[in-house]
């Protein structure tokens, strides 16, 4: 018996490719090269392996569409655009990482133990978190390109076991790190299940992996409509908790609490892009049929999710938190862009990602210079009258609080513009006045930190804004103008976005 | 050309060439933002004075391309209507600088901060009123609140940060339901002529009459949030109480302008058939809070509250004359608004010195104030007679004209509105006495008069007061027209006069 070689497409899978390749490299620098030096190469390495990767997408912009690696990949024009933004925020989420005060300096090491002690002393700080972002990069990459439901549940979990493993890694308050990271774990790998549980009754259902394949045999109306529904709600459950919606959220405000806020920032914002750009793929491509079936289930979820998410925003008294619950709620508006399940819900969609992930990052990115001698401090109460002692602080986390709350000129209020118009456009307009309300709702735990910052005198003065490593604020900064630019001048993107989204199945 | 663009851009420039300067000459930074409200002033005039009444449609009519994938476009125009809005608001920001001079200086935030406030608000204002394209309005109208909400909570005295959230949190829940009505009206564009934000454009619609009232009331309730209309009033007394005199000018002058005028450009224009299902409520609650809104006023022991709730009635009547849907009641109400906007003005500048002087804003307090500063005492005593709408005085004549509009259609209405007028008599002469007469109150003896600056201020505001009293016409003439066309889009005509006692 004769194998042939499967042809790859490797100028297809480029960019990913090179992500995955330099994760590698960066393991074999882990190993070998010497604590001193192995921060900035490190760094290097990732960056200029996000740069490369992200002059393949542009390179791959032009050319026709394409299915790659025996059809289990496609690399069309929303996957081209999810990774153009995931890489983004990469970049943007490893100048913070540069930062590596954030990290403990052995993960293996129990905490408060002589072993920790002596590592940090003696400076034998391990930088591992290199290769695992890199990593999870990779499989975000691949998560919205996955063309069959083998390769999805591949992307799904490449993406999140470094992501297991970098919410444990906190310098400080290890213990908070560490239950962070295992419940995300232990949540995320029932939730694995789920999603494999529901891939493996819909290959029953449609006899074949490929989305393609299952879209035919949706329209073809198969007998086995139970194998469908079974598929289609436990599927969705595995996808659901990965964005983070209720019920399926309640990991989220803890692990965004206790992982380190560098990857508390890249997690918020690329996870965010990957998942639902995997979601968009399944719902638009493959479900797309049987659209009666989890319409009324998807909506009751968004409605859910923004009510649950705003709410519950009200009482959090955490910054980490806070934003962890406003980003529950962002994630009710996009599924409204998936429930729209036209050309506008997705084009909207991605430029709400694109938009959301950049002020998102930002504002976590800001979350790590309000310290005190023991570290970040996230306590809302200590932030009061912020604005006193650094103004461009206070007014910069004002924008990106005015960008989520949708305020015109900054990119929020577009990408919210769209996505309910979209939604409205497809007739749903339950989802539009939830989404509305719930935005009232969420304006007021948005508002209620800008008057804490700029309208209350400070009660103890413990509170520092460290001045910002050059990384840090040029993250900072980047986002701030990028948050303001998206708002006034959306039409690039927008037109960028119009060329690129159409799915291929 | 492009006056209108230059006009608006003006005050935005200034504000960024004032956040460049040093802080710490403030007596510079105070000249700069007048002189920069003052040539804004200027133009405005200019493009009143070059403004053809007779022609239909929008003048000074600029349209540019701003997010084409949306249909979005950088438009604006003025008809009669927008334009007097628009004079209205850059000739208040001058007499604001002027009149509040030092209260810039007790705030929050530096003084520099505030005049850079001021000069966004100012371009806002420009804008909100100069948009003919809806998505252009509503990012006005929600970039209008930043402003104004450091305003009061930076600026102002007492509970100012729950006033300013207050106001805030209301104009955003207004605000969120309009946008849900914005994105109705687009998609239904879309569907029809193409995804466009053209107002004059929208207004060619086939809107069927369950979604036309829906999306009717989510811009209603932000309009009747701003205006502000009972029950959805609340705001308005508590950031009056704590805002600064100029920044209550502006907020009541102004702000709240916006919504009535959106009640006649958008409620009425773009819905009519919905406008009219709603009428007869509209004018309930209008003619509500004309009662609800005097008599609150006249239990008022606070100045600035008092003043905020004659406002409130004040409200009532211009929202009134706009959904009587007769061409005297709609010129009536937008000559309202600009006699409304001087005449707050005036109150608020008296009362504010008054306030500042004496270090208290209970009317009690105050006493006899006719003898020791006789001039503060008379512009108070002018302000207030303009509020309860004396003839010979401006408010008069919009006030007239929204009553015989209303009676027209809606006689019982007008009847029961003309109480509104009793009781303003009431509400304006009891604080007058007690403040400006009798006794004086001990402690208030050595209480300086206005001096030079404070003149100047109050100079042209009662100078118009009470030209427009003797002489509408200039006015009228710019509104007549354009409040015939509204009435002419939303389908209606003015009854015919019934002559003769025979049938």
């Amino acid at each position: 018996m004769i194998f042939d070689a499967p042809a790859l497409e490797y100028s297809a899978l480029a960019p990913m490719l090179v992500i995955f390749g330099a994760a590698v490299i960066a393991v074999i620098v882990e190993a070998f090269v010497s604590a001193r030096h192995r921060a900035p190469i490190q760094l290097a390495i990732a960056l200029g392996a996000i740069v490369l990767s992200f002059a393949q997408v542009l390179r791959l912009r032009g050319t026709s569409t394409a299915t790659a690696a025996v059809n289990s990949v496609v690399v069309d024009g929303p996957v081209l655009f999810m990774q153009g933004t995931i890489l983004v925020l990469a970049f943007f989420a490893f100048l913070l990482l540069a930062d590596t005060d954030a990290f403990a300096a052995q993960a293996s090491a129990v905490p408060g133990s002589n072993e920790e002690r002596t590592a940090l002393q003696t400076g034998k700080i391990q930088t591992e978190v290199y290769p695992l972002t890199l990593f999870a990069v990779g499989g975000m990459m691949l998560f919205p390109a996955a063309n069959d439901l083998i390769t999805l549940f591949v992307a799904l979990e490449v993406l999140s076991l470094p992501l297991y493993l970098m919410a444990g890694l906190s310098r400080r308050r290890r213990l908070l790190s560490q239950e962070a990271a295992l419940k995300y774990f232990l949540l995320g790998a029932y939730s694995s299940a789920f999603f494999l549980f529901g891939a493996a009754f819909l290959y029953g259902f449609a006899g074949d992996v490929s989305l393609g394949a299952i879209h035919s045999a949706v329209a073809g109306g198969s007998s086995n409509e139970a194998f469908l529904l079974i598929g289609l709600v436990s599927l969705s459950v595995g996808l659901l908790f990965k964005v983070g919606a209720a019920p399926f959220h309640s990991w989220t405000p803890d692990v965004y609490q206790g992982a380190p806020t560098p990857i508390t920032a890249f997690m918020a914002a690329a996870t965010k892009v990957a998942a639902f750009g995997a979601m968009l793929r399944i719902f638009y491509v493959a479900l797309g049929g049987a659209v009666w079936t989890w319409k009324p289930l998807i909506t009751a979820v968004a409605i859910l999710t923004m009510i649950v998410g705003s709410v519950i925003a009200i009482a959090q008294r955490d910054v980490k938190r806070m934003l962890a619950y406003s980003s529950i709620a962002h994630a009710g508006f996009l599924l409204t862009g998936v429930l729209a399940l036209n050309q506008e819900g997705l084009k909207a969609s991605l430029f709400y990602l694109a938009s959301y992930g950049v002020s998102t990052l930002g504002a976590f990115a800001l979350v790590t210079l309000v310290r005190d001698s023991s570290g970040e401090v996230t306590d809302l109460n200590r932030w009061v009258g912020l604005a006193k002692r650094s103004p461009a602080v206070a007014l910069i986390f004002a924008t990106f609080l005015l960008s989520f709350a949708g305020i015109p000129l900054t990119a929020g209020f577009i990408g919210k513009f769209t996505i309910f118009t979209a939604a409205y456009d497809s007739g749903n307009i339950a989802v539009v006045v939830a989404g509305v309300l719930s935005s009232a709702i969420a304006a007021f735990f948005y508002i209620r930190v800008i008057v804490m910052m700029f309208f209350t005198d400070a009660q103890e003065d413990t509170v520092t804004v460290t001045i910002p490593s050059l990384y840090t604020n040029i993250t900072i900064w980047l986002a701030a103008i990028l948050t303001i630019v998206l708002g006034v001048f959306p039409t690039p993107i927008l037109d960028a976005i119009a060329s690129l989204a159409t799915f291929v199945r | 050309m492009n006056l209108l663009t230059t006009m608006g851009a003006l005050p935005l420039l200034g504000s960024i060439f004032i956040a460049l300067m040093p802080a710490a000459n403030t007596k510079l930074i105070k000249q700069i933002a007048l002189a920069i409200s003052l040539l804004v002033a200027g133009v405005g005039i200019s493009a009143a004075l070059g403004f053809e009444a007779n022609q239909s449609g929008y003048q000074y009519v600029e349209k540019y391309s701003w997010i084409p994938a949306l249909g979005i476009n950088y438009q604006l125009g003025v008809d009669g209507i927008s334009l007097i809005l628009i004079l209205l608001s850059v000739l208040l920001v001058p007499i604001v600088i002027v009149g509040g001079w030092n209260e810039s200086e007790n705030g929050r935030f530096s003084v520099k901060t505030f005049y850079v406030l001021i000069l966004i608000l100012e371009t806002m204002m420009i804008g909100v009123f100069a948009a003919t394209d809806l998505f252009l309005f509503y990012v006005f109208f929600e970039a209008m609140l930043v402003p104004v909400y450091f305003l009061i909570g930076g600026y102002g005295t007492g509970a100012r940060q729950a006033a300013a959230v207050k106001f805030l949190l209301y104009s955003l829940f207004g605000g969120l339901l309009m946008l849900a009505s914005i994105i109705g009206i687009f998609v239904i564009s879309g569907n029809q002529i193409g995804r466009t934000f053209d107002i004059e454009a929208l207004s060619t619609l086939q809107i069927d009459s369950t979604t036309q009232n829906f999306l009717f009331l989510g811009f209603f309730i932000a309009f009747a949030i701003k205006a502000p209309l009972w029950p959805l009033h609340t705001w308005l007394p508590d950031a009056a109480k704590s805002a600064t005199p100029g920044t209550s000018i502006l907020l009541l002058g102004v702000l709240d302008k916006v919504g009535t005028f959106g009640m006649i450009r958008y409620c009425v224009e773009l819905f009519p058939d919905a406008a009219r299902t709603f009428t007869p409520l509209i004018i309930t609650l209008s003619v509500i809070s004309i009662l609800y809104g005097a008599f609150l006023a006249i239990g008022q022991k606070d100045i600035k509250g008092l003043i905020a709730f004659t406002s409130i009635s004040h409200f009532g009547f211009i929202t009134l004359g706009i959904f009587a849907m007769t061409s005297q009641g709609n010129s009536g109400a937008t000559l309202y608004m600009l006699n409304h906007g001087f005449s707050t003005a005036a109150l608020f500048l008296t009362a504010g010195w008054m306030i500042s002087r004496r270090g208290s804003s209970t009317i009690a307090d105050f006493g006899g104030l006719q003898r020791v500063t006789p001039i503060l005492a008379w512009s108070f005593f002018i302000a207030g007679m303009s509020s309860l709408a004396l003839p010979g005085l401006s408010s008069f004549v919009s006030e007239f004209l929204v009553l015989v509009g209303t009676y027209t259609r809606y006689p019982v209405a007008a009847i029961i509105a003309t109480f509104g007028i009793i009781m303003a008599a009431l509400y304006i002469l009891i604080p007058v006495q007690k403040a400006l007469h009798g006794p004086t109150t001990p402690g208030n003896e050595n209480l300086p008069d206005l001096n030079k600056r404070e003149i100047v201020a109050i100079a042209p505001v009662i100078a118009i007061i009470i030209a427009l009293g003797f002489y509408p016409k200039p006015a009228l003439d710019v509104i007549n027209p354009a409040a015939q066309e509204t009435i002419t889009k939303a389908g209606f005509s003015d009854p015919a006069p019934i002559v003769g006692g025979d049938k």
